[in-house]
């Protein structure tokens, strides 16, 4: 293959290119099957291979160009061909290097994760109970920890919470969509939310990356964990509110006066931490009174497939039991 | 082509020289490649064994890891030679007993079951990939295999509960299942960290065992709450 360009050179006749070309597509498909026959772990070889073979193509072409520009069909076949062996010597390195980068993507994310799991458990302390103690110093950035491994175990610790309150509630039918809403809420909205807010802090120029954004609200869901495994477990109304106003309303305040102080001007800062305050305590309301929506979803649906037998039986005692267990949970759940 | 390697050949092997192939006769011939080293395996050949030996070594061998697991001591022997049929067979273990025996609301057994595999799976993946982010020595599937193997005495704490509820099914019988399930979810927790802890940097062991107790909790819990929809729908 290497004595392509010099056998060209010196071949006088028109057909000895074309020959020389034909070998050379043949020797380029039989590397292509030995590449296959490779199984991915010696694929930098293949890709050198390749580059190699790719050069000497070019050389070729260049050297048969430089020597036969009468003959344009022969020239035109050539490029042809070589460019249909480029084009699948390049999707078979493609395919394989795909391949490669799939089976390594799980320890390479990894790594590309570690940094921000860096972390001991006396910060991870001090950092939760900074979230709970707002800092009045707005006219200088205050620091944001880039970690994620507090916001997480956070956000699963609410999944478990939410988890344990729609049970508590009574409902155990659901079992398998529970799971899934306490999953998909919290995830939900603290990547949601944080999107939101980064998305709004680089409208209005905060100083605010998403990390950091993901950092801040991950912390500041601590005051929630706390109100709804309190609340959940003890039920007064007024021990709600009061802890929705005290540690639910510190921890926003927290999350505000971060941001007030990575933002310059005030309709900025209105609507940043407008918008953040108003999410974060109406998240926390909603998470404590969402069984309670799901309790009615679910009183809805046992009452939808019921609904035909009252109209035509309308003292049907059976039913009539149905509606007073459920009357019962009713009034459990209420308070 | 013969005729020039002929005439290269001849200087180092002059008596090969002479010998020629006439051009009409196609040159043909076998490879044979001697097989030689892969013969010596044979005594550790499972092939021609009975298949009730093959299943009684494999049971035996989830067997001892269960003991490791109940009777915590250090030891790597789960650690060493992992596998993933214990971890499994606890898992449907447990999502049969928690799935409810009746048959006619066909709405609650499948949500139950699929809710058990992907709390202990997914789970167990999150931990496992927790602690490889914390700076961990274990491999994937060991932890994997370890986690599972510690949920043996929730699954234990799930049989004596059904049992508990045949017969009593007031206070007493609350009592002695939160009772149950409690140790048992110490004994998970206690047993899971006396393997996976000394994979672990000292300074962060408590941030790997945070979702450990996380995760063992939140399947506790699912024992402890568990009653049949015979009580609840008269």
């Amino acid at each position: 293959m290497s004595t392509g360009p010099g056998s060209g050179t010196t071949n006088a006749e028109p057909w000895g290119s074309f020959d020389d070309n034909l070998i050379q597509g043949s020797s380029a498909v039989i590397d292509m099957e030995n590449l296959d026959d490779t199984s991915g772990s010696s694929f930098e070889d293949v890709g050198e291979m390749h580059q190699r073979m790719r050069e000497e193509e070019e050389v070729a072409a260049e050297a048969a160009a430089a020597e036969e520009g009468d003959d344009g069909e022969f020239l035109g076949m050539k490029g042809l061909k070589g460019q249909l062996g480029r084009q699948v010597a390049d999707e078979v390195w493609q395919a394989g290097k795909r391949q490669a980068s799939k089976a390594f993507s799980l320890y390479g994310n990894i790594d590309i994760l570690r940094p921000y799991f860096d972390v001991e458990p006396a910060q991870v302390r001090s950092r939760l109970l900074e979230s709970m103690f707002p800092i009045r110093m707005i006219n200088y950035p205050q620091k944001i920890a880039g970690e994620l491994y507090g916001p997480l175990m956070l956000v699963f610790t609410l999944v478990a919470i939410l988890l344990h309150g729609m049970k508590t509630s009574g409902t155990v039918i659901r079992e398998g969509t529970l799971m899934g809403t306490a999953i998909g809420t919290c995830f939900g909205y603290w990547l949601g939310v944080s999107s939101f807010i980064y998305f709004l802090a680089y409208l209005v120029n905060a100083q605010v990356t998403m990390l950091q954004m993901l950092s801040l609200l991950g912390y500041g869901l601590f005051g929630p964990c706390v109100v709804l495994l309190v609340t959940y477990n003890v039920h007064f109304h007024v021990l709600f509110y009061l802890l929705w106003l005290l540690i639910g309303g510190l921890s926003t305040l927290r999350m505000v006066a971060v941001l007030l102080s990575r933002t310059v001007g005030r309709t900025p800062r209105l609507l940043l931490c407008g918008s953040l305050a108003l999410l974060h305590m109406s998240f926390l309301f909603y998470l404590h009174f969402s069984y309670h929506r799901i309790l009615e979803g679910l009183l809805d649906s046992l009452e939808g497939p019921n609904l035909a037998p009252i109209q035509r039986v309308p003292r049907d005692v059976p039913e009539l039991t149905l509606n007073n267990t459920l009357l019962g949970h009713g009034l459990l759940a209420t308070h | 082509m013969s005729m020039a390697a002929e005439e290269e050949a001849s200087r180092p092997f002059a008596g090969l020289s002479d010998v020629s192939i006439s051009e009409d006769i196609p040159v043909e011939g076998d490879i044979s490649v001697p097989v030689g080293p892969s013969r010596t395996e044979e005594e550790f050949s499972t092939l021609d064994e009975p298949v009730k030996e093959t299943i009684l070594r494999d049971l035996r061998a989830v067997g001892n890891k269960f003991i490791h697991v109940l009777y915590p001591r250090r030891s790597s022997a789960l650690l060493r030679d992992w596998d993933l049929w214990g971890p499994l067979l606890l898992c449907v273990t447990l999502a049969l007993l928690l799935q409810d025996g009746t048959a006619d609301s066909d709405h609650e057994g499948g949500p139950q079951f699929a809710e058990v595999f992907v709390i202990v799976w997914f789970g167990s993946i999150i931990i496992t990939l927790n602690s490889k982010l914390l700076g961990g020595t274990l491999s994937f599937f060991q932890s994997l295999c370890v986690l599972g193997y510690c949920i043996l005495p929730l699954t234990v704490a799930m049989v004596v509960c059904r049992i508990v509820l045949f017969g009593a099914s007031g206070t007493i019988g609350f009592v002695v299942r939160l009772v149950v399930v409690t140790a048992s979810f110490g004994w998970s927790t206690f047993a899971s960290t006396a393997f996976l802890s000394d994979s672990q940097p000292a300074n962060r062991r408590a941030l790997v065992v945070y979702p450990v107790f996380l995760f063992y909790f939140v399947i506790g819990w699912m024992v402890l709450t568990f009653s049949p929809s015979t009580e609840r729908q008269p």
